[in-house]
């Protein structure tokens, strides 16, 4: 078996002994964690568990303490890994959203194929014109985010992340700085993603987003990983009393 | 007393004292030699059309090479203090809290005089040149300091969004953390040309040619080659002239500005 087709068959993102302090705040203590390739795994779990901190070391936005990170088999904590080639390859949406001000619709998604990927203008429009197709917004690619609502504005990242052809998507909390009634479509168009096949490692508050859509819910407290498995098992039936306390709590 | 009635009575209070003060100022100033000194006609319009052709366009190519100049500068010094690599924070630091620290006169002085005879330099434009290069060295300390609180103030979500799209750190500066921080930092770099324009008259220090006068420059010898203070007023004139539109035209870009937020 040749190196390549290894890393086709490695889980495309997988942590083995991660920890991660701020200062002497230990916010990871030491997590195993995989999602395989086309897998949607929704990680849950309160505020200050560490589930967005463990969302942000995949692509290294945070710099992990300790431990090892494969995405597609090749470890990004190496210092000798392209970051911004793995990155083009992991799509990331935040919670609020972070489009660029000063650019519009068409903007937002063109710049980082250009920059980052060097396609050509006329290519990059293309597939931003698609991934705006695909996200609902098609008739809206000249506004700046300002004048659109938070739900648009959270597709448009959506889109914007999707036009570098990632292998994977990560969402931090997507909906959590939406008005109730604009979350619905933002769930949709991640709801459309994981049918077609994307692989997604969502945080999230929305139960009804990991009971439905997720392939594994994983519950996050205290920096550890408490429990995980199928959705209905871990919503539905939980073994662990934190889990039992929290979804007491939220549900 | 209603409260009503003595809400009113004191505005009627305020309205006399400012009526008082214009009386008293109007009645006890010395029309006739505010008019001869400051006023003459004659001197006035001697000032035409040189203080145009030469004095207020020096004064403005002055201030567009200084603000240019301290701009480039300024930026390459708030990117050396914001840089990861330690030596070039210090000297960045360095350099904004000595030249933020010395009066912008006595650098002048310096550049035009000291350092020529110190090091056999002759500054590019003469003693007036000289003077322009400390004008770029001070105003770029107070630019720097205005650039990197606006580079700093651009959301950090800004940078990690363009850093996960793969951008590499370069990019994510000139595409995307820039052109928000010039939005930001347009008001107070408007403040600093104008200060610029006014901080143009200490070059008088230097000694200019006939032809590299600037407004104040022009003004003084104006004063003494007439005796009268008219051209002083023509100059003050002149400076606000240059200025005024300045900062309507900054207004209305900021107003755009904040529209297309």
């Amino acid at each position: 078996m040749t190196e390549q087709s290894l890393r086709q068959d490695a889980p495309a993102i997988e942590v083995k002994d991660l920890c991660k302090n701020f200062g002497s705040n230990e916010v990871l203590k030491g997590i195993d964690f995989h999602v395989n390739q086309g897998e949607v795994v929704c990680v849950i779990g309160p505020s200050g568990s560490g589930k967005s901190t463990l969302l942000r070391c995949v692509n290294r936005l945070e710099e992990p303490t300790s431990g090892t990170i494969l995405v597609e088999g090749v470890d990004i904590t190496d210092p000798e890994t392209d970051l911004d080639k793995i990155r083009t390859r992991i799509g990331m949406v935040f919670q609020q959203f972070n489009l660029f001000p000063h650019l519009n619709v068409l903007g937002n998604l063109t710049l980082a194929q250009q920059r980052a990927k060097r396609r050509g203008k006329a290519e990059a429009m293309d597939v931003a014109r698609k991934n705006l197709e695909k996200v609902g917004l098609a008739n809206r690619e000249n506004a700046y985010p300002a004048q659109l609502s938070g739900g648009q504005q959270q597709r448009v990242a959506i889109a914007r992340a999707l036009s570098m052809n990632p292998d994977m998507m990560l969402f931090d909390e997507p909906t959590s700085a939406l008005d109730p009634e604009l979350v619905g479509d933002v769930l949709a168009v991640m709801r459309q993603l994981a049918d077609e096949g994307m692989t997604m490692m969502v945080v999230t508050h929305e139960m009804g987003f990991a009971r439905e859509v997720g392939d594994r819910v994983v519950f996050m407290d205290g920096g550890v990983v408490v429990e995980q498995g199928k959705p209905e098992d871990v919503l539905g039936n939980p073994q662990n009393e934190r889990t039992k306390a929290f979804l007491s709590k939220v549900l | 007393m209603k409260p009503s009635t003595r809400r009113r009575l004191f505005r009627g209070v305020l309205y006399a004292i400012f009526i008082a003060a214009v009386a008293a100022v109007v009645l006890l100033a010395d029309w006739q030699a505010i008019q001869t000194n400051f006023l003459n006609p004659e001197v006035f319009s001697e000032q035409f059309p040189a203080i145009i052709t030469t004095a207020a366009k020096n004064t403005v190519v002055y201030t567009v090479i200084a603000f240019i100049g301290g701009l480039l500068l300024g930026l390459t010094l708030a990117l050396m203090k914001l840089s990861p690599v330690a030596p070039y924070r210090w000297v960045a630091t360095i350099y904004i809290e000595l030249f933020r620290g010395l009066p912008a006169l006595l650098v002048i002085f310096g550049f035009a005089f000291a350092i020529p005879i110190a090091f056999q330099w002759r500054p590019p434009g003469g003693t007036a040149g000289a003077g322009l290069i400390a004008l770029i060295i001070v105003s770029a300390a107070y630019m720097a300091e205005t650039i990197r609180a606006g580079i700093e103030a651009v959301p950090a979500g800004q940078r990690e969004a363009a850093r996960s799209l793969g951008m590499n750190p370069g990019w994510t500066m000139v595409s995307v953390v820039l052109p928000q921080a010039v939005r930001i930092v347009t008001p107070p770099l408007t403040n600093e040309l104008v200060i610029l324009i006014k901080d143009t008259s200490l070059l008088f220090i230097a000694g200019m040619a006939l032809s590299q006068r600037e407004l104040t420059t022009f003004a003084r010898d104006g004063v003494s080659q007439y005796a009268n203070a008219t051209p002083l007023v023509a100059a003050a004139l002149m400076y606000l002239i240059i200025t005024l539109p300045l900062t309507q035209l900054v207004a209305r870009l900021e107003k755009r500005n904040n529209r297309s937020r």
